[in-house]
C-alpha cells in the first residue's frame, strides 16, 4: 500500500524532501529485498525509465523553495519528484493564515485536488495521505489547513495524517501563535492524527546529541526525517503475521488516536548521534528501552539530561503530587524497534498501567512494531510515538501568548483584511482550550 | 517571482533612486555572471530587445539585452532628471517613465500636493499603470521622497494615495528622508508634518531616514578608513557609503549618504530576489511588524558599515554585527531603540549565516531589549544566502519601536514654532485646495500618533500579568 505526501509551504517542502531522501537512502542501503520493495512501493513509483518518483505533491504560493527541492532531488541521482507534481504561485501568503486559508486555498482548490487525485491514481492501493507543513507561516498553515479540508471531502475514507512543525518559541514569525492557533483548531476537526515536531526540541538534538556547530534547517530536517522515517518505514505488527504491515497510517491512527479529543502525537527516537560515532558504538535493547521509557515519563525528547527522579505514581504512594507534577501521563504509545535482535527485546516496561490514564487498559494503550532491518545505519533503534501530555506545555504556551496578543487586539486588522474576524479567533481559542483541558485531565 | 516598482519623487527621491539603481545593477552583475536574465533580475528590471522597434520585453531565461528599471521618475523641475538622462544610468530609463515640469514646488507642500497633484494626476496614474502592466505579479511599490521640500513631500504623498486608490492590493513601502534640525529649507517643518499625515494614513510601512544620521555614519566610516592599521584596512567596496564598482564615476555631494539608503533598499528586497533557507517576502514585513495600522514606522539600521580586508575572527565579528544593529549610532534616524520599547523587530540577514547564529544572538540580546508585554517574542527573521557586494554577511534590522517618538515630537515643536507666528502660511493658503484645516488636521494626526506611541511607552517595564484565559465548562 502507498502513502501520498502533500508538501505545503517552505517548511513542508523542505522537510518533505528530507523525508524522501531518508527513506530512499534507508531502503537502498543493504540487501533486504522485501523491506526495500515494501518501502519503495509505499513512498515511490517508478517512472518510464524505472527511476523512483516520490509519491508527493508539492504546493507553495511562491516558486523558490519548490524549485530548490525538485532540483536537489534530481541531483541526488537516487530519486526524483514527478514532472507534473508541483503547483506554485508567484507570491507567498505573507505569513498570514487568513490569506492562505481564505484566498489562496479556495482560489487553487481545483488544481491542487487534481494533482493529489492524479498521484492517488498512481497507487495500486492507497494507505492514506500525509500533509507536511509548518503552523507558523501563511501557506503551510493556511493553505495547508484548507487543503486538508478538501482532502477530507475528496477522500472521506482515507486516513489523513498531518505532520506539523511547531515554531521556535522565539520565532521567525511574529504572528506565529495566531497562525498556530488557527491551524490547530481547524485541523483538530479534520485530521486523523497530528504528528508534531517542535523546532526548539529538534534544534537541541542537533546541538547536544549530533554535536552540530552551525545548525541549518537541513540539519534539523534530517533529524525530523529520521524520526518520521523510522515511524513510516515497513515494520511487522501484531496482526501482520510475520509480513510487513500494509497500512502504516491506518495502524498508526488506530494505535494512537483513539479518541477525537486526543490527536496530538509526539515522537522520540533513541539513539541519535553523529554519523561518525555510530560505527564505534554498541547498544543493548535493555539499555535503550530503559532510557526511552524514562524519556517518556519525564517528558524529555533527548536521552541527554533525562530526569531520573520522575517516577510513575504508584497506588500505594500517598504523595502522588510530588512525583506526579513532572510525570507525563500517556493515553497511548506506539513503540517501534528496528535492528539487530529485535525479537529478544523486552518491552514490558511500557505496558505498566501506571504510565497510562486510568480509563484505558494498558494492553489497549500500548502497541509494538518491530523490524529486524537496521534503520538508517543504526544497528538498533527505538522510536516512540506517544499520545500523551508531552505537547501540553508547548500548546498551552502557544495559546497563552496568542491570547495575550489577542487581548491587545494587535495584528487583528491583518486577518480581518482577508475575512477572519475576532469571532473566528474566539472559536479557535475555545476549541484549543478544550483540547488543553482534556489533556490536563489525563493525569 | 514577484516584481516591485520604484516611484521616485522630487530631487531627493530621484537622487536616492539613482544610487539604488546603480548599486542594484552592481549587485546583480556580481551575482549573475552568465549574463542571463534571471528571476532575481526580473524583480526590478525588464529585459528589452532594442532591435525590435516595439521594445518588447523578453522572458526570463534569455540573454540580457537591455535592462530597464521598473521605475517611475517624477520631479517638478528638470535639473535632476536631466542629469540622470545625461549620466551613466540613462540607458536604464525610457522617456515614457519620466514626468517633469520646469519650476519645482518651491519647497511648498501645497504646490506639490494640490497644484501639481491635480494637474498631473492622470499622467501619473497612466505611467503607474503602464509600469504595473509590465509586471506579471506586482507585489510592492517603493516610494522614495524627502519630507522637507515641496515636490517629494507634497506630490510624493499625493502619489501615495493614488497608489492606494489604483492598486489597493499592492504593498506600499515608503522611504522618507527627514530633514535634519539645521535643514536649509525654512518651511521643512510644515512640509514634513503635512506629509506625515498622508504617510500615517496611506502607507503600509514607512522607513524613516534622517539626514543627520546619514552624515554621522558617513563621517564614522571616513574616519575609520583614514586611521586604518594593516590588517584592519577597510575593504573599499564594502563600505555602505561606497559606490565603487557601479557605473557612476563622478561623486556628487549627496551620493555617499544616498548609497546608505540604496543599501537599505537592496537589503530589504534581497530575500524577495534571491534564495535562502528562510525566505522573507515583502508582504511579510507589514504582516509581522505592524500590529496596529497607523503605527507602521520602522526604524532601519544597517550593519556592518564596512568589512575589513582581513577576514579572520568571523564568529566574533558576526556577533558584533548583531550587537551593532541595536546601538544608537547604527540607526538611520536619531534614535535609541534599546532605551525605548519594541513593538516588533525584524532581522534580515544576508550571506553565510545559519539559524543557529540567529538563535544565539537573539537569545544573547533579548534580555537587554524591552519588548511590549504582548509581544515578548516579537522577532521576525529572514535568511538570504546571497551577501551584498564586498561582504561575507550583513544585517538589516527593522524596528517598530517607540524611539521614533522624539523625532516626531521635534518635528511637531518646529512646526508649532512657525505656525504660532503664522510664518509663511500665506504661501500655502494661496494654493487652490489648501485650507487652514489641512494644517490643523495634520497637526492633530501627528499629535495623536505621538500619543499612541506614548501610551505604549508607558507600559514599558510594567509587569503585565497574563490575561485570564477562557474557561471550559464541562
Ligand atoms: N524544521 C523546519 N522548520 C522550518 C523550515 N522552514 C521553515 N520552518 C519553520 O516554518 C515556520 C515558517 O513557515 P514557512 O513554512 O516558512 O511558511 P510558508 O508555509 O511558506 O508560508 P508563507 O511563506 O507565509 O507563505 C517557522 O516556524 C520556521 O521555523 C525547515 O526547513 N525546517
Ligand atoms: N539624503 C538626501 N537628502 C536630500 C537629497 N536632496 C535633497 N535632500 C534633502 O531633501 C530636502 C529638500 O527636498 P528636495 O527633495 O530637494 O525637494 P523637492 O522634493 O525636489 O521639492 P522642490 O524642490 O520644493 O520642488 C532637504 O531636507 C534636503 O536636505 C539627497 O540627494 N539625499
Ligand atoms: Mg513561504
Ligand atoms: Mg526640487
Amino acid at each position: 500500500m502507498s502513502v501520498v505526501t502533500v508538501q505545503l509551504g517552505q517548511c513542508g517542502n523542505q522537510v518533505g524532501h528530507e523525508l524522501f531522501d531518508a527513506v530512499c537512502g534507508d531502503a537502498q542501503d543493504g540487501q533486504r529485498k522485501t523491506y526495500s520493495s515494501v518501502s519503495c512501493e509505499r513512498f515511490f513509483r517508478p517512472n518510464t525509465r524505472g527511476d523512483p518518483v516520490a509519491r508527493a505533491v508539492l504546493i507553495d504560493m511562491e516558486t523558490k523553495v519548490i524549485n530548490q527541492s525538485i532540483t536537489k532531488a534530481a541531483k541526488s541521482g537516487r530519486w526524483r519528484y514527478g514532472d507534473k507534481s508541483s503547483f506554485s504561485q508567484k507570491q507567498g501568503s505573507g505569513n498570514n493564515w487568513a490569506n492562505g486559508y481564505c484566498v489562496h486555498g479556495p482560489r487553487h482548490r481545483e488544481v491542487v485536488e487534481d494533482l493529489v487525485r492524479r498521484e492517488v491514481e498512481h497507487c495500486d492501493r492507497l494507505a492514506g495521505l500525509v500533509a507536511v507543513m509548518s503552523v507558523a507561516g501563511g501557506t503551510g498553515s493556511g493553505v495547508g489547513t484548507y487543503v486538508t479540508q478538501c482532502l477530507r471531502d475528496v477522500f472521506p475514507k482515507s486516513f489523513i495524517l498531518n505532520h506539523l512543525t511547531w515554531p521556535y518559541g522565539t520565532g521567525e514569525v511574529i504572528v506565529q501563535n495566531y497562525n498556530s492557533v488557527l491551524t490547530l483548531a481547524h485541523l483538530y476537526q479534520l485530521s486523523d492524527g497530528i504528528l508534531v515536531h517542535e523546532n526548539d526540541t529538534v534544534h537541541r538534538i542537533c546541538s547536544h546529541l549530533l554535536k552540530i556547530k552551525n545548525i541549518s534547517f537541513s540539519d534539523i530536517n534530517r533529524v525530523i526525517a529520521h524520526q518520521l522515517g523510522s515511524v513510516l518505514q515497513p515494520a511487522l505488527t501484531a496482526d501482520s503475521h510475520g509480513l510487513y504491515s500494509r497500512n502504516p497510517l491506518g495502524e498508526l491512527v488506530s494505535a494512537l488516536a483513539c479518541h477525537p479529543e486526543y490527536k496530538l502525537l509526539s515522537v522520540s527516537t533513541i539513539p541519535q548521534m553523529p554519523t561518525s560515532s555510530i560505527a564505534y558504538s554498541t547498544f543493548s535493547w535493555p539499555g535503550l528501552l530503559k532510557h526511552l521509557r524514562q524519556m517518556l515519563i519525564s517528558n524529555s525528547k533527548m536521552e541527554e539530561g533525562i530526569d531520573w527522579q520522575v517516577r510513575p505514581p504508584t497506588g500505594s504512594e500517598p504523595t502522588r503530587g510530588l512525583t506526579g507534577s513532572n510525570f507525563n501521563t500517556s493515553l497511548a504509545n506506539l513503540l517501534i524497534l528496528r535492528g539487530k535482535d529485535v525479537y529478544s527485546a523486552e518491552t514490558g516496561g511500557f505496558v505498566d498501567p501506571a504510565l497510562y490514564t486510568s480509563w484505558l487498559l494498558p494492553e489497549e494503550a500500548f502497541t509494538l512494531w518491530k523490524s529486524p532491518v537496521p534503520f538508517n545505519r543504526y544497528e538498533k533503534a527505538a522510536t516512540l510515538v506517544s499520545n500523551s501530555q508531552a505537547l501540553l506545555r508547548p500548546l498551552d504556551d502557544m495559546v497563552r501568548k496568542a491570547w495575550n496578543m489577542f487581548a491587545s487586539r494587535a495584528y487583528l486588522h491583518q486577518y480581518a483584511k482577508f475575512g477572519i474576524s475576532e469571532e473566528d479567533f474566539l472559536v479557535s481559542f475555545t476549541c484549543l482550550e478544550q483540547v488543553i483541558s482534556s489533556y490536563r485531565e489525563l493525569s | 517571482m514577484t516584481q516591485s516598482v520604484v516611484v521616485q519623487v522630487g530631487q531627493c527621491g530621484n537622487q536616492v533612486g539613482c544610487r539604488f539603481w546603480d548599486l542594484a545593477l552592481r549587485e546583480h552583475a556580481h551575482v549573475n555572471k552568465k549574463g542571463i536574465y534571471d528571476e532575481a533580475l526580473s524583480s526590478f528590471f525588464r529585459n528589452v530587445d532594442s532591435r525590435k522597434s516595439s521594445g518588447r520585453a523578453c522572458d526570463v531565461g534569455g540573454r540580457i539585452q537591455h535592462l530597464k528599471a521598473r521605475a517611475v521618475l517624477v520631479d517638478m523641475e528638470e535639473g535632476v532628471v536631466n542629469e540622470i538622462l545625461q549620466g551613466p544610468l540613462r540607458e536604464v530609463f525610457d522617456s515614457t517613465q519620466l514626468l517633469t515640469d520646469v519650476s519645482g514646488s518651491g519647497n511648498n507642500w501645497a504646490v506639490g500636493h494640490m497644484t501639481y497633484g491635480s494637474a498631473y494626476r492622470d499622467q501619473i496614474v497612466d505611467k503607474l499603470r503602464k509600469t504595473a502592466e509590465q509586471c506579471d505579479c506586482l507585489q510592492c511599490f517603493f516610494l522614495i521622497h524627502s519630507m522637507g521640500g515641496g515636490t517629494g513631500s507634497g506630490l510624493g504623498t499625493r502619489v501615495l494615495s493614488l497608489l492606494e486608490e489604483e492598486f489597493p492590493e499592492v504593498c506600499r513601502i515608503v522611504t522618507s528622508v527627514y530633514p535634519s534640525v539645521e535643514d536649509d529649507v525654512v518651511t521643512s517643518p510644515y512640509n514634513s508634518v503635512l506629509a506625515m499625515r498622508e504617510l500615517t494614513e496611506h502607507a503600509d510601512c514607512v522607513l524613516p531616514v534622517e539626514n543627520q544620521s546619514l552624515v554621522d555614519i558617513m563621517n564614522k566610516i571616513r574616519h575609520m578608513s583614514h586611521c586604518g592599521k594593516a590588517g584592519s584596512m577597510i575593504n573599499r567596496d564594502s563600505a555602505i557609503i561606497s559606490g565603487q564598482g557601479g557605473l557612476n564615476r563622478a561623486e556628487k555631494p549627496f551620493d555617499a549618504m544616498n548609497n546608505i539608503v540604496a543599501n537599505l533598499l537592496l537589503n530589504i528586497t534581497s530575500s524577495a530576489r534571491f534564495e535562502g533557507s528562510l525566505n522573507m517576502d515583502l508582504n511579510e514585513i507589514a504582516m509581522n511588524l505592524v500590529p496596529f495600522p497607523r503605527l507602521h514606522y520602522l526604524v532601519p539600521s544597517l550593519t556592518p558599515l564596512y568589512t575589513l580586508s582581513d577576514f579572520s575572527i568571523p564568529t566574533r565579528r558576526l556577533d558584533q554585527m548583531f550587537s551593532d544593529a541595536f546601538s544608537k549610532d547604527h540607526q538611520l534616524i536619531q534614535a535609541d531603540p534599546k532605551h525605548s520599547l519594541y513593538l516588533a523587530c525584524a532581522l534580515m540577514v544576508r550571506g553565510h549565516v545559519q539559524v543557529s547564529d540567529l538563535r544565539r544572538n537573539i537569545e544573547r540580546l533579548k534580555p537587554s531589549l524591552p519588548f511590549v508585554s504582548w509581544n515578548q517574542e516579537g522577532w521576525k527573521t529572514g535568511l538570504c544566502s546571497v551577501p551584498p557586494v564586498g561582504h561575507s554577511h550583513s544585517l538589516l534590522a527593522l524596528a517598530n519601536n517607540t524611539c521614533v517618538k522624539p523625532t516626531f515630537m521635534e518635528l511637531k515643536k518646529r512646526f508649532t514654532r512657525l505656525y504660532r507666528k503664522k510664518a509663511h502660511l500665506h504661501h500655502y493658503l494661496h494654493v487652490d485646495g489648501m485650507e487652514k484645516s489641512c494644517f490643523t488636521e495634520a497637526l492633530a494626526s501627528l499629535t495623536s500618533l505621538i500619543e499612541e506611541y506614548h501610551d505604549l511607552d508607558c507600559t514599558k517595564g510594567k509587569l503585565s500579568p497574563d490575561v485570564p484565559r477562557l474557561t471550559i465548562t464541562r
